[in-house]
């Protein structure tokens, strides 16, 4: 039995083709996911993303224990509302779960973490609680919904159907949130666009969906979530890293805090392990097929593997990010085992879009000759 | 969904039709492509080259994923539409106008083997 999110039967009212990812029965795609995806770049689109669970942190402990939890640094977060990103290691340096923490006052800070890991971090979270012996509270809010809204126009079609929110958030920074009322807005998301997360009461969440269509921002499903989020060059926990995965060598060195006397939990780990290996960008520069996970690649350096693959809708390419051997810098080629042929791809710096531009250069990219 | 009465069908979600010259053009269903989603890249056989039934001959990948065509009769490869390789999107648009290959059978019989469109919308809705 699937679980299912508050919006369940609004997707199915849209005819949404509907997927069990990771025990939830959640969208795929409304129709076209590349029409969704084009949305999100160009106008405004939104996710289901009720699915993530957000774990409220209260207590005088709070802080304290963050900065022992988490990979990041917890003192980061200063003034009220700040977001950050971070993952949680276990004790060996591999990536238990990525996660957002908001600190949204004294003893109280907000994670959002993903859906299938939501039952692992629980537990995890509650041993840390144990061993740091930590004076505080984990409350799971089961009970809200949330619904990302993205793109160019997405924060002002929000306002559009939120009048009383745009005055207290339009001056809100990106990696920001507020809590209003018993809405949160957090001007965060997996897209690379700008926009806003919306937290709420599950019971309010299929009228806001509704309301939402009604000032046209256009219903995506986690198709289009993936095509996106890798476009940005953002990870997805399970693909591009899991607990076996060195945060250093699953291209978010720039989250983990080593610096300073601040222990946490995998420190020592990392210490004792440096970066062996680096998560690229990779644009499949010949026609042939399309880049997919676990695709074997080869450079001059020695073997590495797709951990995430598709076709870009934004580039019209197949792109991928890849772990491979240090010492490939950007613009190297490397080929990729694609079902029974070697194509040709280039390594290439992340992320491959963002704030709908596109950073690579694909004039650069046609192959003259195979090395 | 729609199952136009005039093919044959495939387990695997292969059309099949009759041309006036008695070869067999191919191509994946209605049902098929919903699934795959998005279809952005096909690969074709080579003109020329023969396939026994059942064999892997094309490839079709979406968005979403890569999956085999495969040959809904023995026989030869006498056509392949180029011009779909260049706008695949045109299998989401209209699945069964747009046909990838033209075979000609070794034994025109074998296309009674397949289903028709009753037996095959009931195989799709499983």
């Amino acid at each position: 039995m699937l679980k299912t999110t508050p919006l369940n039967a609004a997707h199915r009212a849209l005819g949404a083709r509907m997927v069990d990812f990771g025990g939830w029965g959640m969208p795929l795609n409304y129709g076209s996911q590349i029409e969704e995806h084009h949305a999100v770049r160009r106008d405004a689109g939104m996710f289901d993303v009720s699915h993530m669970l957000v774990i409220d942190v209260h207590g005088a402990g709070a802080r304290g224990f963050l900065r022992r939890m988490l990979a990041n640094n917890a003192d980061k977060l200063q003034d009220p509302g700040r977001a950050l990103y971070s993952c949680m290691l276990n004790d060996e340096g591999g990536v238990i779960d990525d996660l957002i923490v908001y600190f949204l006052c004294d003893e109280f800070f907000r994670l959002v973490v993903n859906a299938g890991r939501a039952d692992k971090d629980l537990a995890w979270l509650e041993s840390l609680k144990e061993r740091f012996d930590a004076a505080l509270e984990l409350w799971p809010r089961r009970d809200l919904a949330m619904i990302a809204v993205q793109g160019p126009n997405a924060r002002e079609r929000v306002w559009q159907v939120l009048p009383g929110t745009r005055a207290a958030t339009e001056a809100m920074r990106t990696f920001h949130g507020a809590q209003l009322g018993e809405l949160m807005l957090a001007r965060t998301g997996y897209t690379g666009e700008d926009g806003f997360e919306l937290m709420l009461p599950a019971a309010r969440a299929e009228t806001l969906w509704s309301a939402l269509i009604g000032a046209g921002v256009k219903p995506c499903g986690l198709g289009a979530r993936d095509t996106l989020r890798l476009e940005a060059g953002m990870n997805l926990w399970g693909q591009d890293m899991d607990e076996s995965v060195s945060p250093l060598d699953a291209g978010i060195a720039w989250t983990v805090d080593l610096d300073g006397a601040r222990d946490f939990v995998g420190k020592a780990a990392l210490l004792a392990r440096p970066q062996s290996r680096q998560l690229v960008g990779l644009v499949l520069a010949d026609k042939g097929g399309v880049l997919r996970g676990h695709q074997k690649v080869t450079t001059l350096e020695g073997e590495g593997m797709i951990t995430s693959g598709t076709f870009s809708p934004s580039l019209g390419r197949s792109i991928a990010l890849a772990r491979i051997p240090l010492g490939v810098n950007a613009g190297a080629l490397v080929q990729v085992s694609v079902r029974d042929k070697q194509l040709t791809a280039k390594v290439v710096k992340l992320p491959f879009v963002r704030n709908g531009r596109i950073l690579i250069n694909l004039s650069q990219l046609t192959v003259e000759e195979k090395p | 969904m729609t199952t136009p009465e005039h093919l044959k069908y495939t387990e695997t979600h292969e059309w099949v039709g009759t041309e006036a010259d008695g070869t067999l053009a191919v191509g994946i269903t209605d049902h098929a492509q919903e699934v795959l989603g998005d279809i952005v890249f096909l690969e074709l056989p080579p003109v020329g080259k023969r396939y026994a039934q059942g064999e892997a001959c094309a490839v079709i990948e979406s968005v979403k994923a890569a999956s085999d065509i495969n040959m809904p009769v023995a026989g030869i490869v006498v056509a392949a539409n180029d011009g779909l390789v260049q706008s695949p999107e045109q299998v989401n648009a209209d699945a069964y106008g747009a046909w990838m290959f033209r075979i000609k059978p070794d034994k025109p019989a074998d296309i009674g083997g397949l289903m028709d469109a009753a037996a095959y919308a009931g195989h799709a809705a499983k």
